[in-house]
């Protein structure tokens, strides 16, 4: 088949420094790859394309870049699936990471945040008389995580990561639950506590917004964005419930867990500690104000749905911690 | 064509003005809605992310409900849609799964047979009502209105649970959209990022940073407004739009409009029965624009 790739390019050694759009036409047998297609370009039309590969077979990790506008393997990917109709594919460098040339990037970033979530065993206590004893169950499950080829697909593609470069971001976080699930890693009980801890500060696992990208980006299916989420569940049970974060989940859950409904009056201000958070409250004020003369307050009285008792069985089933004497009541005071 | 109607909290809590537009739109496409008697909240993601079991349980609670209606689910909310289909695939895929859930619902009488499919709006202008029938009713189209399309995250991921594969035309369901009723589509690479909301209380600043990025980004290619089908979205992208402008340091003064409203605009229908006075960013220029002033 005969093809258009349109490649986004950058060389650091010209007079000035831009980035550029150059289009290539190749033919191609109908089951190449991307990638196939990067390297008949490099070898027979412009030996200065610079792009990272090696393995060919989505191991190695070293072709991820963005396609089509979104993170993939360059040598997963079968061009036949992402041509346009013109015959066309669009290749640029993977996202959120400095370019170096054309389609390689900086990788610093994502090594030095591996390295800060402590990628290495860490038990308490005495050492058992013989080896550590793992589950197979617990191997099982932590074996979708281990699955990491450490491509860099889901950092490229991280929401969170585009406006703000100290997030720990996907990768890492995902990493760190490779520990945090293991049952060798932290205490007897095998929870992780200094861990958890430090992923409840700000930049880790709460300022992820669950925007899914990286479950998408991902070619190995690690879903870095569910292990956060189970992250967030770990770090709520080992206790680390103050910050915004895990007011939001709890307060969310109570509203919903006790009328039915969410309260979208309380939940921003149960959300940042109560209304005797006067900086936070103050923040609110001018936000509050706008949506009252416009029209658009939500309710004051927060109303229960019609046989409510149905849900609270359910909430004092399942959620039987948050599940408080109070129900019923959705007060900023209580 | 009738629905079991999920509106969802934001509908008639923070975005009030999403609710009536949709019933008046559904009303001329011939869309009948019967609300989901009691329906409870999705868990938005937020539930889920503490206790899935309980949201979960409450979606198939809405799901069992529908089916006992004898009718498809029609939500006009992103996020519920997101969280309902994945919900909705975790039951279908995990038998033992649903029978814990049911045996939950039993004591109240309910049980999910597996059976629902709940679609936004958006989809079901497209595949059940058909386009030709929306454009039957457009009386002022939008001619010379420049429109950005915000899908934010639910609506478009995970794709396994959003049966994009089997409905690839879901992903450009909004241009399609916007193209049928006359308008231009303004593209741009923000359009299916997240909208900041869910991190609204926990960082700011990031949140604030996602608006102000796509906002600007949307205004510097020549939108005159923005339209999502996702009533969150628009919360954060309208609602705390002077809050990101200014940590932006620019003036960005970009409308955004929820997607029952520019349907309704295109259907003739007045800007104030449309609720667009009850937005943040003036809605009024837009509208003079149309020659639909109030």
């Amino acid at each position: 088949m005969d093809v258009t790739v349109k490649i986004k390019r950058f060389d650091p050694e010209a007079d000035h420094p831009e980035s550029y759009w150059q289009e290539y036409a190749v033919a191609l047998p109908d089951n190449a790859t991307v990638l196939d297609a990067l390297i008949k370009i490099r070898e027979e039309q412009d030996g200065t394309l610079t792009l990272r590969c090696s393995c060919r077979s989505a191991i190695c990790g070293s072709c991820a870049m963005r396609i089509n506008g979104h993170a993939a393997l360059a040598c997963k990917t079968a061009l036949s699936r992402v041509l346009d109709g013109d015959n066309a594919v669009v290749v640029e460098p993977a996202g959120v990471m400095p370019v170096v040339k054309d389609l390689t990037v900086n990788f610093d970033p994502f090594w030095d945040k591996i390295r800060a979530v402590e990628p290495y065993l860490q038990p308490q206590g005495a050492e058992p008389a013989g080896e550590y004893i793992a589950s197979n169950e617990s191997m099982l499950h932590l074996s979708g995580v281990t699955a990491c080829i450490m491509c860099g697909a889901c950092v490229s593609d991280c929401t969170v990561l585009e406006v703000d470069p100290t997030f720990l971001g996907p990768a890492a976080l995902a990493k760190a639950y490779r520990f945090t699930a293991d049952p060798r890693d932290g205490n007897r009980e095998g929870v992780s506590r200094e861990r958890l801890h430090q992923l409840s500060e700000p930049t880790g696992i709460w300022d992820c917004t669950r925007c899914n990208e990286c479950v998408e980006a991902c070619p190995k299916g690690v879903a870095p964005m569910d292990r956060i989420m189970a992250l967030r569940e770990q770090a709520v049970n080992a206790g680390f419930t103050r910050n915004n974060g895990a007011r939001h989940t709890s307060a969310f859950t109570e509203s919903v867990g006790h009328s039915g409904r969410l309260d979208e009056l309380m939940l921003p201000i149960k959300s940042v500690g109560g209304i005797t958070n006067v900086g936070a409250m103050l923040s609110y004020a001018p936000v509050g104000w706008r949506a009252l003369t416009h029209g658009k307050m939500p309710p004051l009285r927060h109303k229960n749905v019609e046989n409510v008792e149905n849900v609270r069985r359910l909430f004092r089933k399942l959620e039987p911690d948050l599940y408080g004497p109070e129900i019923g009541k959705s007060s900023p005071f209580g | 064509m009738k629905y079991a109607f999920f509106p969802g909290c934001v509908s008639q809590g923070a975005a009030p003005e999403l609710y009536p537009a949709a019933r008046l739109i559904c009303q001329r496409l011939g869309i009948e809605l019967e609300e989901i008697p009691a329906w409870t909240c999705t868990g938005a993601g937020v539930m889920q992310e503490k206790n899935q079991l309980f949201g979960d349980t409450l979606n198939a609670r809405n799901f069992a409900k529908a089916e006992r209606m004898g009718l498809p689910i029609l939500t006009i909310c992103s996020t519920c849609q997101g969280v309902m289909s994945q919900a909705n695939l975790r039951m279908k895929r995990d038998p033992e799964y649903l029978a814990q859930i049911n045996s939950y619902l039993a004591e109240e009488g309910l049980e999910y047979k597996g059976t629902a499919e709940p679609k936004h709006l958006l989809w079901i202008l497209i595949e059940d009502v058909g386009l030709d029938k929306v454009l039957e009713l457009v009386t002022r189209p939008l001619a010379g209105i420049r429109m950005a399309p915000f899908y934010g995250c639910y609506i478009v991921r995970p794709t396994e649970a959003l049966d994009i594969e089997e409905h690839p035309e879901r992903q450009t369901s909004l241009e399609t959209l916007i193209e049928t009723l006359g308008a231009t589509v303004v593209d741009f690479a923000g359009k299916t990022r997240c909208c900041g909301f869910p991190i609204l209380t926990i960082n700011e600043k990031n949140s604030m940073a996602m608006v102000g990025k796509h906002t600007s980004e949307a205004k510097d290619l020549g939108a005159d407004a923005m339209v999502t089908p996702c009533p969150l979205c628009h919360l954060n992208l309208d609602g705390y739009q002077p809050k990101a402008s200014a940590q932006l340091r620019r003036k960005v003064d970009l409308p955004i409009l929820h997607l029952p409203q520019l349907i309704g605009l295109a259907m003739g229908i007045s800007p104030q029965e449309l609720g667009l006075q009850k937005h943040i960013m003036n809605t009024q220029p837009l509208a003079m624009k149309l020659g639909a002033a109030r």
